[in-house]
C-alpha cells in the first residue's frame, strides 16, 4: 500500500523536476549568456576581446588598469567630459552601478601585455624621454611620471593608471589632449598641471620611451597609498 | 469654583482646538506632499529634467545646449531661484507658459520646450508639476543666451510658426473610447510629447495636425523617428500589450529594442510610469496604429546590384551578426533582438539599421533591464560597401520586405552626429 503510494509519488516528484530543470534549460539556451563578458561585447572591436587592445594604435588596452581609473573614465565619457562621441555615444544612458560592474570587469582581467614594439625614434629622443619619466625635470616644474604611476609605471589603485601596455601615438595623443585642455578631470587635474609644462618634443619622447616598457614580472597597479604623491590630484583623493 | 471650570473647559477647548489644528496641519503637509510626489511623476512623463538639467549641471538649472537647424538653443533655469529661475512665478504663470507658450511678460517661448504638445496637459497637472518644481533646490545660474542665425534670432518669426502650427487647448476625452486608451492619448499627445519626433517636420520646424505620428526624420540628429500609424513601421498593431508596455518600460522587447534618441526617452522618462499609465500608452499606441499599404518599392540600384550586395551581406553577416541574431535573424530576444520581421529593419528609411551597424548601441540601462547588452560598433571593421551589403541582407533576407540600399547611404552616415 505504502509502496503503491510511494512510487508514483516518487515519478511525480522526478517528473516535475525534469520538467523545471527542462523549462529552465530552454530559457538558457534561448538567452544571451548572463555574463560580464557578454554584456560588454560592445566594447570589443575596439578594445580587444579581454580589454588587451587591438591593432588600432589609438584604442587602448583597458585589461588589468585600477577599477577606479576606468569607472572615472566610463563615468566622464557618459557625462560628455571626455570627448569620443563613439564612446559618449555607447555609454550615455547606462546607470553608474553598471559602469562600476564593467570597470571591475576589464580591471579584473590579466591577458599578458604584448611585446614592446620597435621605436621609431633616435636613440637620444629615447633617452630624453627616458630622463623625464623617471626623474622628471625640477626646472620645468615637471615631476617624473614613475613618481605617481609607480615605480614600474604598474599605476596604483583605486585611480592611478599603469601606463604599460599602450602604445606611443595613443599616449601622445592622450598627452595632447590634457596639453590643449581638451582631455579634464575632476580639480585639481594634475595630469592637466603636468602635461602644460610639456613640450611636444617632450610629448614625443615620453610616449615613445612608455611604448617601449617591457612588461614587468607583477603588472598588478600597487595598492593604495603604497607611495605617496608629490601632489593632489582629483582622481585619488587621499 | 466656576471660574475654574471655566478655565478648565477653556484650556480642554484650547487643547483640542490644538490637536485639530495640528491635524489639519499635518493633513495639509501631507496633501501638499502628494501634489509634490504627483508632480516629481508628470515632470518624468513629461521629460522635463532631460532637456533642463545639463550634463554635469544642477538639477534642473537648465543649459543644456540644444542643436537646431536654426542654431543652438539653450534650455533655461526652472528652479525656484527668484533672480535666474522661476521662483517669482505664480502657479498661473507657469500654466500660460505650459499652456500657451508664451514667458509671463509675454514673451513667446521657442518652440524646441513642446508646448504645442504641453497646451494639452490640465491645470491640475501643470499646478503639481509647478508645486514639485517649487520644492527643488534653488540654483542661482543665468540663462545662457541662445546662439541662432540670423534671421531666426528675431523672435516674432515664433509668431508665424504659431499661426501655421500651433493649437490652443486642452486635451479633450473621446467618449467614444475607454477610460484607458484617453488617458494614454493624454499621455502620448500631451507630457509625453511623442509627436516632436514621430511626425514629419517641415523646412520651418513645424508638424502639422494631418501628419501627427506619421514619422520622420529628426533633425540634426539623423535618426529616423518612425511612424507611429503605420504597422509598416512603428505601428504597434500587431504587437501584444505586454511587448509594447516591455519596450517602453525596460527599453527591450520580444519585438525589438530602443536605441538612439528613443533610449533616452525611455531612460529619462517612460522607466518610471506606473504600470496603469504604460499599459494605457500601450493601449492607446496600438489603438491608433493600422495597416498600411506598403510603399512602392523605390531602391535607386539596379537588380543586378542588389544581388550583388546581398549575396555579399549574406557573407558579412555569417560571418559577423549571425553569433548573436541568429542564421535566420531569429535573435534571442528580448536582448539580442530579432532581426527577421523587425519593422525597425524594414521600413522605408534604412537610416536607423545602418547607424545601428555602424555605431553599434546599448539600449538604456533601466530598473527592470539595469545592464543591458550592447551591439558592437562596426565602423572600423566594415567598408561602406560591406556596411551597405549587410543592412541589404537584413532588409531582404528571411521574409523582411525592406529594399536594399547604396554603399553612398552607407556612407553619408558615418558622418552622422553621434550625440
Amino acid at each position: 500500500m505504502f509502496a503503491r503510494y510511494t512510487a508514483p509519488a516518487i515519478a511525480i516528484a522526478i517528473l516535475a523536476t525534469l520538467v523545471a530543470v527542462d523549462g529552465a534549460a530552454a530559457q538558457t539556451v534561448n538567452q544571451p549568456p548572463d555574463t560580464m563578458a557578454a554584456r560588454v561585447e560592445a566594447c570589443t572591436p575596439c578594445h580587444g576581446n579581454k580589454g588587451e587592445g587591438t591593432s588600432d594604435v589609438y584604442f587602448p588596452r583597458l585589461a588589468g588598469k585600477p577599477a577606479g581609473y576606468l569607472y572615472n573614465q566610463l563615468l566622464a565619457f557618459r557625462s560628455g567630459r571626455r570627448k569620443y562621441p563613439p564612446m559618449n555615444y555607447l555609454l550615455e544612458f547606462l546607470p553608474d552601478p553598471y559602469l562600476e560592474a564593467m570597470a571591475e570587469y576589464f580591471a579584473s582581467e590579466h591577458p599578458p601585455l604584448p611585446q614592446p614594439a620597435p621605436s621609431e625614434v633616435s636613440k637620444d629622443v629615447l633617452a630624453q624621454g627616458e630622463l623625464l619619466a623617471t626623474s622628471g625635470d625640477a626646472g620645468r616644474n615637471i615631476p617624473a611620471c614613475v613618481s605617481c604611476h609607480g615605480p614600474g609605471l604598474t599605476g596604483m589603485q583605486p585611480g592611478i593608471p599603469g601606463l604599460l601596455g599602450l602604445r606611443a601615438n595613443y599616449i601622445s595623443a592622450q598627452l595632447g589632449g590634457w596639453r590643449y585642455g581638451t582631455r579634464t578631470a575632476k580639480s585639481p587635474d594634475c595630469m592637466q598641471l603636468v602635461a602644460g609644462h610639456l613640450t611636444e618634443a617632450d610629448v614625443t619622447a615620453v610616449a615613445a620611451w612608455l611604448a617601449t616598457r617591457p612588461a614587468p614580472a607583477n603588472p598588478a597597479p600597487v595598492p593604495k597609498g603604497t607611495y605617496a604623491l608629490p601632489f593632489g590630484c582629483g582622481s585619488q583623493p587621499n | 469654583m466656576g471660574s475654574k471650570l471655566s478655565i478648565t473647559l477653556l484650556s480642554i477647548q484650547l487643547l483640542a482646538l490644538a490637536a485639530f489644528t495640528t491635524a489639519a496641519a499635518a493633513q495639509d503637509k501631507d496633501k501638499t506632499g502628494d501634489i509634490i510626489a504627483r508632480g516629481e511623476y508628470l515632470a518624468r512623463a513629461g521629460d522635463c529634467t532631460a532637456c533642463h538639467t545639463a550634463p554635469e549641471g544642477r538639477l534642473f538649472a537648465g543649459g543644456r545646449a540644444m542643436p537646431t537647424p536654426f542654431g543652438t538653443l539653450y534650455t533655461s533655469n526652472v528652479t525656484p531661484d527668484p533672480e535666474t529661475g522661476i521662483g517669482k512665478w505664480s502657479a498661473d504663470d507657469f500654466y500660460k507658459t505650459m499652456h500657451n507658450g508664451r514667458f509671463p511678460d509675454g514673451g513667446l517661448l521657442y518652440p524646441a520646450m513642446p508646448f504645442a504638445s504641453y497646451t494639452k496637459v490640465t491645470r491640475a497637472d501643470s499646478d503639481a508639476i509647478f508645486a514639485y518644481l517649487r520644492s527643488i533646490a534653488p540654483v542661482n545660474q543665468k540663462n545662457k543666451p541662445h546662439e541662432l542665425r540670423f534671421p531666426y534670432d528675431n523672435r516674432q518669426l515664433i509668431l508665424g510658426w504659431r499661426t501655421l502650427f500651433f493649437s490652443e487647448g486642452e486635451f479633450k476625452p473621446d467618449p467614444k473610447k475607454s477610460a484607458e486608451w484617453n488617458r494614454g492619448a493624454y499621455l502620448v499627445e500631451g507630457l509625453g510629447h511623442c509627436g516632436m519626433c514621430h511626425s514629419p517636420i517641415n523646412a520651418l520646424g513645424g508638424t502639422s495636425q494631418s501628419d501627427a505620428f506619421k514619422g520622420g526624420l529628426i533633425p540634426m540628429q539623423n535618426w529616423y523617428a518612425p511612424s507611429l500609424t503605420s504597422n509598416r513601421e512603428a505601428g504597434l498593431g500587431d504587437w501584444s500589450i505586454k511587448d509594447i508596455t516591455d519596450l517602453l518600460q525596460t527599453g527591450v522587447s520580444m519585438r525589438g529594442v530602443v536605441y538612439g534618441p528613443m533610449a533616452e526617452v525611455v531612460h529619462n522618462s517612460l522607466q518610471y510610469l506606473n504600470d496603469e499609465d504604460t499599459r494605457a500608452m500601450a493601449v492607446y499606441l496600438k489603438g491608433i496604429a493600422e495597416p498600411s499599404p506598403p510603399p512602392a518599392a523605390s531602391s535607386a540600384l539596379s537588380t543586378t546590384e542588389s544581388s550583388l550586395l546581398i549575396s555579399l551581406g549574406k557573407t558579412v553577416y555569417d560571418k559577423n551578426c549571425a553569433s548573436c541574431h541568429g542564421t535566420q535573424g531569429e535573435g534571442k530576444p528580448p536582448h539580442w533582438p530579432p532581426l527577421a520581421n523587425n519593422q525597425s529593419i524594414e521600413m522605408q528609411s534604412a537610416v536607423n539599421p545602418i547607424r545601428m551597424v555602424l555605431n553599434g548601441g546599448y539600449p538604456p540601462g533601466t530598473k527592470g533591464n539595469p545592464m543591458p547588452y550592447g551591439m558592437p560598433p562596426f565602423a572600423g571593421l566594415l567598408s561602406d560597401n560591406e556596411v551597405a551589403a549587410v543592412v541589404s541582407y537584413i532588409r531582404t533576407a528571411w521574409g523582411n520586405r525592406g529594399t536594399p540600399v547604396s554603399a553612398r547611404e552607407a556612407n553619408e552616415l558615418r558622418s552622422a552626429p553621434l550625440n
